[in-house]
């Protein structure tokens, strides 16, 4: 894995693009030839033969999230590092990271690295998968325990008949193969 | 001072992928017959609940719109959310507007079309049933897969096994094909089970829930006003509820649902339940069934078997009519459907007329001690409802 873009060239935006083309793009040619020919947006059914409707207003979300008070761990990704807060007044540790500390009231944390081993605790492959990762192949999620007392959860990078609990695994932060944006997982530690 | 609440009428739509009605029309189909049940009209609520978790519907509104096509305005209605246990949120919003005496008789709608988006925009939507950007927008948890991380660390430390699991299913969607308005009405194998694909290794298709139009709708009423109503109102005993984590990362561990047991505890306390024998009290149970690692979990934070030992229960068949404890005798989410907002409420309709002794026949429990118990999950363990239905107040 190289820390530039991956080879194609492509980032997660337009892999996503490209999925949602593939989903969506016959339907709206059909919804297209349907208002044309019938002048109205309307079909049967093929199952049940119910008068169907298509919603000719489509709506798109893209939400933009604020990481303004996670400063430290955008820094943290681009020197790849994984941060996670500890409150200063009463010791609480936060992964994910949060700049308040609901314990003691504060809001005074220090960003600390990440430790780059845990242990696994528990893991899934997804199989079947969301529109906007369906650009991936089949991935392991898991749940990996940290030394610094709170787990992680994130991919694991390995086969997953091989995986069992309380295995060793090592923090990895780089850019995703295929995505090419910077995120964290996890690879066996051997 | 809180008032005592009975249900006086209930009302389930046929479950299914209902692209004959809109979103009105199928709650409406609950609300009707939820009315005629209760020999009551729209005239006689005070207010609505609207159970609804939408996103992959159309209407943004769910409860005004529902309020208006069944004839309930100006009755004030709202709408309430907690994931998959939605309903019994809005069982409980309705409940305590009579426990608490400011209205007399109120009705609970669940409703959910989820078949008005495309299957992948759904997959997506219920995907982000957790915390969107530490599960979701970096590694795609699907919400099959969030179960599937209690599953494999359940089986791996208790020796459960994926037959086990499908032995769930195969109980759920035999019930399932005795109820005229579950969705699957086909009883499967363990063989059929086994063999269908991954969705979330461990878990198979067959091993969950499906995507689900349905409605279901109750009335509830004050001690006065159910004496007026019925001869056979079926008291809300308790309701215990609590949260889990939005981030499965910071549970304790992934063999239980700390949300879950946490609820039963309180409802067990309010109705007066052995916490350590609780099925003695009951003739029949309705457990979140999402995925059949959910049904298992919840013998076990409900108490049916102890901790690590509920696949025995399934395995033993003790949760069918004639075991220990009958389980999801009207096909569970896995066959019945899971229409988000409405299973909830569908359970507590569910539980009424098996109270009743009206369930059809092949499923009716037998009644002896005249209590039963609905346990309805929100997420994955994000919200847990324990509600207990009785003959007597």
């Amino acid at each position: 894995m190289t820390s530039n873009a991956t080879s194609s060239g492509k980032t997660v935006a337009s892999a996503v693009r490209d999925v949602f083309e593939r989903i969506y793009g016959d339907p709206l040619k059909q919804l297209e030839s349907l208002i044309t020919a019938t002048g109205l947006p309307v079909y049967k059914d093929p199952k049940t033969g119910a008068l169907l409707w298509v919603d000719v207003r489509e709506l798109r979300l893209r939400f933009t999230l604020s990481v303004n008070k996670l400063e430290k761990f955008i820094e943290g990704l681009r020197g790849g590092k994984l941060m996670y807060t500890q409150c200063r007044r009463c010791g609480a540790k936060y992964f994910p990271p949060q700049v308040d500390c609901p314990r003691c009231k504060a809001s005074d944390v220090e960003w600390r690295e990440v430790s780059t081993e845990g242990e696994l605790v528990t893991w899934t492959v997804i199989n079947v998968k969301p529109a906007s990762f369906s650009h991936q192949g089949d991935y392991v999620v898991g749940i990996v325990k940290m030394p610094d007392g709170f787990n992680i959860t994130a991919w694991i990078d390995a086969d997953p008949k091989t995986l069992k609990p309380g295995m060793k695994m090592r923090l990895v932060v780089d850019r995703r193969p295929g995505e090419g944006y910077i995120t964290y997982w996890f690879k066996p530690a051997f | 001072m809180t008032r005592k609440v009975a249900v006086v009428g209930v009302g389930v739509s046929k479950f299914g992928n209902r692209t004959d009605v809109s979103l009105p029309e199928l709650a409406w189909e609950a609300v009707k017959e939820a009315f005629d049940d209760a020999r009551l009209g729209p005239e006689d609520v005070q207010g609505f609940v609207v159970g609804n978790m939408g996103g992959w519907s159309s209407e943004a509104l769910p409860a005004v719109v529902v309020g208006e096509y069944c004839g309930l305005v100006p009755k004030s209605g709202i709408r309430v959310e907690a994931a998959c246990a939605t309903g019994s949120a809005a069982v409980r919003t309705a409940y305590h507007m009579i426990a608490s005496g400011e209205a007399d008789i109120v009705m609970a709608i669940g409703v959910e079309k989820m078949n008005e988006s495309p299957t992948p925009t759904v997959v997506e939507f219920i995907g982000r049933a957790g915390n969107y950007f530490w599960e979701f927008e970096n590694f795609g948890l699907t919400f099959p897969g969030y179960y599937a991380l209690y599953a494999t660390a359940y089986m791996q430390r208790y020796g459960a096994t994926e037959e086990d699991l499908c032995k769930v299913a195969v109980k759920n969607h035999y019930y399932g094909s005795l109820n005229p308005k579950a969705q699957f009405q086909r009883a499967i194998t363990v063989e059929e089970c086994l063999n269908s694909r991954y969705i979330a290794w461990p878990l198979k298709l067959y091993d969950s829930s499906p995507i689900t139009d349905g409605a279901a709708a109750v009335i509830l009423a004050s001690e006065e006003a159910a004496r007026k109503i019925t001869d056979t109102p079926v008291w809300i005993k308790a309701i215990g509820y609590a949260n889990g984590t939005a981030n499965l990362s910071k549970r304790p561990d992934f063999v239980g649902l700390e949300a879950a047991q946490v609820a039963a505890k309180m409802a067990y306390k309010k109705a007066g339940i052995d916490p350590e024998n609780p099925v003695k009290h009951f003739d029949v149970a309705e457990v979140h069934d999402c995925f059949t690692i959910a049904e298992i979990m919840a013998y076990e934070d409900l108490g049916f078997a102890k901790r690590g030992e509920g696949y025995k229960l399934i395995r033993e068949g003790q949760t069918y009519i004639g075991g220990v404890i009958p389980v999801n005798l009207d096909g569970g989410l896995k066959a019945k459907g899971h229409p988000i907002g409405a299973t909830g409420v569908s359970m507590v309709a569910e539980l009424t007329k098996q109270l009743r002794q009206q369930a059809e026949r092949g499923r009716q429990a037998t009644i002896k001690n005249g209590m039963a118990l609905a346990h309805n999950v929100g997420g994955t363990g994000h919200y847990a409802f324990v509600t207990i239905l009785g003959l007597s107040p």
